[in-house]
């Protein structure tokens, strides 16, 4: 590896931070060897080899899969696959090496001085003409947070793949995914320039695309790989075009050049608006926000551990992590931040309308993720950037949590079903009711997750989500926001309109998720009695990542606690550690003062907050009976306002007559028919083979085969020629 | 060569002798119905050339012009006329164009000479690449007339002259195999 | 002299055009653009006298072409002779396609 050597004096050249480049690398490294073990194992086939079987199936999806490796008498027995143990080894062990290099930079990276980040240059990626890119890595604070919460709560879920996947018979192949989906995130996240963010963001679209199709042989999971995959590119247009933008107006694509270029641009200037808005089309599509979110609750068709992983608490934060990178741009546009913060206040509550209704428990969760990263861009949005990193980080933890849980729970229910060859849905909320009994280790996690989702004090959501809509309180009232307008209406307005639906948002979010913890583990079982025997606890390989998670899920707020309890410890850590980073975005946006609210209005606040998330947890309770319920294939179907929240607001199905079938028909009637059969193979391919061979004809008949006739035009064409000579 | 008061006359009168007998037998050449005739005047054409080479100092040149044109190429005209036996009266009826072809041939040379005028007297824009104007030929330079020619030919140009002995020999084995009997079978 | 040489140049290749496009016996065209290459070693020769020895150097390649032509083009001859019973080009047009 070509290093050259580090910019200067940097106080952390002489630490484990010269060895950032490991970081990402130890994953990719990881891919590699199960990618070659994945290969290994299809291009030599031996007799007991599963993969050679050709049919893949699966531990969760929709309880179709029956011939894994439970069943001890099923003629079909599929063995594991025979690197299972070697994959299980390194998967998770390149993660963790990486987690605690990772630690070991952050250690060295306290008490120095950030305002400068740390940039290492790997090699010169692009030197062409007034464009000089090098692929280099910058740590600062903030990647600094990113690459611990991968590399951390990525470790974890590593091995809880290890108990979720080891059956599968794609097993390496699914880790040699899931590392190189890590390689990516790392290299998003560490970065120093748009481009190689932007490899990134690709890369882990394309892992993600990979990872959701993973059991590809059904082809609703294909499809919803490539639903994510294509949604993403109308993303990734506006993320282009920000970075044409940026080079033609700036000439430098790396974030201190962009920074640099915009700072001179000064406040409210066209052309770092449009820079912040295509950006930000960009983060709708990797981070599921109106209008683009549709790809990401069918993305749940993938392992559940790579919902937790890319679909919760890594990839779909790309987009804040993108507008957190780009605070001094963002604080200069105060209109795109307008417009950031009221599509993720529209979000929030949108998507958590959608998750009332869902029976789906990984549906309810990929609702609520949305939902959630809604609140993140309203942090980030209203030019907040610490509070939204900091939901980033609980979110993390507690969504990785509550999809773990889930998968745990429904590799109980499959197991459960599996045992008695039942083909009933190991997903759907209505076959469960009762867990609580069956698994009390994922039920009482999953409760603290849920607190902490619902914003109930003391867990980390609270804190987090408290932050952000105190900063949007704050904010409606005195900044550069306010004074701004979106669309003629007064920065006031609308902050006060995304406040209140924040606020609404939080009281459906407390609602639907205890209604899902009510129907999953509350009430009598609805599973079936033949299948009740085999539910039981995941092994510990699983529910110890959830152990973990559900302490920081408990403990996350510490990470940033609030000055008004500031009894309960240290006060603003993460405040003050991504100081360096977005600090001066930050002042940008408040005029130049700290964002300050008095004590009695933060107490109503607060006060306000904790009243909804209780609210929201009673009127579940009043309306959620799990005794009422009954199993998924006795349910009556759903009418009136159900019916359209079961159906998501029937927002996919108007993408499919708005833009899907116009597509589809303008490509097979215009662009196939038309264009492609008639005028490219008709009139250019066709028609110019035609042409030459009337030319050809034409030329034939000249041909006399007289040697006379040659000879006059040989003369004739001498004698033009020499005309030609005087003409000129 | 002593200067001389006659000696420009004499040397213009010849020069326009024999351009004029040049193309009354080039004429005469062309419009010969028998090709043993038309290939006499064309040899009348190649001598009278000769005599201009030797008016305008190139000697060597004019030896060749005799001894190869005249000589050599002229005589294996002749002889494939008589082998052929050419001269036949069947044979002479259609040779010569009449009438709108022959009119519009003698207008095709018409306009391509007067283009050639006008091309020869119109300011030359584009660079030809001819050396600067040196001296007239220089017969007195070390080894004559054909040391002149030879120095070139073997220096700068024996690339080319290596190429055209080449090109010769394939000639020669090509005119050999055209001219066998058809068939190899009956040329053993 | 120069002037009158390329002027006597440029007509007898003028009459060896007309050659070409009147006659029709093949040995005759053959001849004709002998006179053609004539006329252009005329230019040669005359050109020499002003530019150096090199013109006249071309003069013994074009000689060295036609000799080869000659031997090519009427060895053709005698081919197609054999074949047609005629050089007669109105009689010969196996290039048709």
């Amino acid at each position: 590896m070509l290093i050259t050597a580090p910019t200067g004096a940097h106080p952390l050249a002489d630490t484990a931070a010269r060895f950032v480049w490991l970081v990402p690398l130890l994953p990719l490294a990881g891919f590699v060897i199960n990618g070659l073990l994945s290969l290994l194992a299809a291009a030599n086939p031996g007799p007991a080899d599963p993969s050679a079987a050709g049919h893949g199936h699966h531990a969760d999806g929709h309880g179709h899969g029956h011939d894994d490796a439970h069943g001890h008498d099923d003629p079909h027995h599929a063995a594991r696959h025979r690197f299972a143990a070697v994959t299980s080894l390194v998967g998770p062990a390149v993660l963790l090496a990486s987690f605690g290099l990772a630690l070991a930079i952050f250690l060295a990276m306290r008490g120095v001085d950030m305002h400068a980040p740390y940039v290492q240059t790997l090699f010169s990626w692009m030197p062409t003409g007034d464009l000089h890119l090098d692929a280099a890595f910058q740590l600062d604070p903030l990647s600094m947070v990113m690459v611990l919460i991968i590399t951390g709560v990525g470790s974890l879920i590593h091995i809880f793949s290890v108990g979720y996947m080891v059956d599968d018979p794609g097993y390496p192949r699914y880790f040699a995914y899931l590392n190189l989906f890590v390689f990516f995130m790392l290299v998003l996240v560490l970065g120093a320039s748009y481009p190689v963010l932007f490899v990134g963001w690709e890369g882990v679209g394309l892992c993600s695309y990979l990872l959701i199709g993973f059991w590809f042989s059904d082809e609703a999971n294909a499809n919803a790989g490539k639903k994510a995959f294509i949604v993403n590119r109308i993303g990734d247009f506006g993320f282009l075009i920000a970075m044409f933008l940026m080079f033609s107006h700036f000439g430098a694509l790396d974030f201190a050049g962009v920074a640099a270029g915009a700072e001179g641009l000064g406040l409210g200037n066209v052309i770092v608006t449009a820079i912040c808005l295509f950006l930000f089309v960009g983060c709708t599509g990797k981070s599921a926000q109106i209008p683009l979110y549709t790809w990401l609750p069918d993305a749940m068709a993938g392992p559940t551990p790579v919902s937790a992983l890319i679909h919760a608490a890594t990839m779909v934060t790309a987009g804040v992590y993108l507008i957190a990178r780009s605070a001094t741009l963002f604080s200069l546009a105060p209109m795109a931040q307008l417009l950031v913060a009221l599509v993720g206040g529209l979000t929030a509550l949108f998507a958590a309308t959608i998750g009332l209704k869902q029976w789906d428990i990984k549906k309810v969760l990929a609702y609520s993720t949305v939902s959630q990263l809604g609140y993140m861009f309203v942090g980030v949005g209203v030019g907040a950037y610490t509070a939204g990193v900091f939901h980033l980080m609980t979110h993390a933890f507690f969504k990785a949590l509550l999809f773990l849980g889930s998968g745990s729970v429904i590799y109980a229910m499959h197991k459960a079903y599996h045992a008695t060859h039942n083909h009933e849905d190991a997903q759907d909320m209505r076959n469960m009711g009762g867990l609580r009994a069956h698994m009390p280790v994922t039920f009482a996690l999953m409760w603290i997750a849920t607190l902490a989702i619902a914003g109930i004090p003391v867990f980390s959501g609270f804190f987090s989500k408290d932050e952000i809509l105190a900063s949007v309180f704050a904010r409606a009232q005195h900044s550069t926001l306010a004074d701004a307008t979106l669309f003629g209406i007064p920065g006031t307005a609308v902050l006060f309109t995304v406040y209140v639906l924040g606020l609404c948002a939080a009281l459906l979010t407390a609602i639907y998720m205890t209604r899902m913890m009510l129907y999953t583990f509350h009430g009598p079982n609805r599973t079936g009695e033949a299948e009740r025997p085999h539910l039981a606890e995941a092994p510990w390989v699983m529910t110890g990542p959830l152990v973990v998670l559900g302490v920081l899920s408990l403990a996350g707020g510490w990470f940033n606690l609030p000055a008004l309890v500031g009894f309960l410890g240290p006060v603003g850590t993460l405040e003050h550690w991504l100081e360096p980073v977005v600090g001066a975005a930050q002042l940008t946006v408040t005029h130049g003062e700290a964002a300050h609210l008095s004590h009695s209005t933060e107490y109503a606040l607060i006060g306000a907050a904790i009243a909804i998330a209780i609210t929201g947890i009673l009127v579940a309770r009043a309306r959620c009976r799990p005794e009422a319920l009954v199993a998924a294939k006795d349910a009556p179907v759903e009418k009136g306002i159900e019916r359209v929240l079961l159906h998501k607001w029937f927002v996919d199905e108007g993408y499919q007559k708005a833009v899907v079938t116009p597509t589809v028909g303008v490509s097979r009637v215009v662009l196939w028919k038309g264009l492609d059969i008639g005028i490219i193979d008709g009139l250019f391919v066709n028609g110019s083979a035609l042409l030459m061979r009337t030319l050809g004809w034409f030329g034939s008949q000249l041909q006399s085969g007289q040697v006379g006739t040659y000879a006059w035009v040989l003369v004739i064409g001498a004698v033009c020629l020499l005309s030609a000579f005087r003409i000129h | 060569m002593q200067p001389n008061a006659f000696e420009p006359l004499f040397y213009q009168f010849h020069f326009y002798l024999f351009s004029l007998i040049a193309i009354a037998s080039a004429v005469l050449f062309v419009t010969r119905k028998s090709p043993v005739a038309a290939a006499m005047w064309l040899v009348n054409v190649m001598f009278c050339l000769a005599a201009l080479y030797v008016l305008l100092d190139a000697q060597f040149v004019a030896a060749m012009q005799v001894l190869v044109y005249a000589g050599a190429i002229m005589v294996v005209f002749l002889f494939v006329v008589m082998l052929l036996n050419l001269g036949h009266p069947s044979e002479l009826g259609a040779d010569i164009r009449q009438g709108w072809g022959r009119l519009l041939a003698g207008f095709l040379a018409l306009v391509m000479v007067a283009e050639l005028f006008v091309l020869w007297r119109a300011p030359i824009r584009w660079q030809l690449t001819l050396p600067a104007a040196e001296t007239a030929s220089q017969p007195n330079a070390t080894g004559g007339v054909i040391g002149a020619i030879a120095g070139p030919m073997f220096k700068e140009y024996l690339l080319a002259f290596e190429l055209t002995s080449v090109l010769l020999l394939a000639a020669i084995i090509g005119a050999v195999v055209l001219g066998r009997k058809s068939g190899g079978a009956d040329a053993r | 002299m120069l002037a009158e040489s390329l002027v006597l140049s440029a007509v007898l290749f003028a009459i060896g055009v007309i050659g070409v496009l009147t006659r029709r016996n093949a040995i005759i065209l053959f001849m004709c653009v002998e006179l053609m290459l004539n006329a252009v070693n005329l230019s040669f020769v005359a050109l020499s006298r002003l530019y150096g020895a090199t013109g006249q150097v071309f003069v013994i390649f074009v000689m060295t072409v036609a000799a080869a032509e000659a031997a090519v083009g009427l060895a053709i001859i005698i081919a197609i002779f054999r074949h047609r019973q005629s050089v007669n080009l109105q009689n010969i047009n196996l290039l048709r396609g």
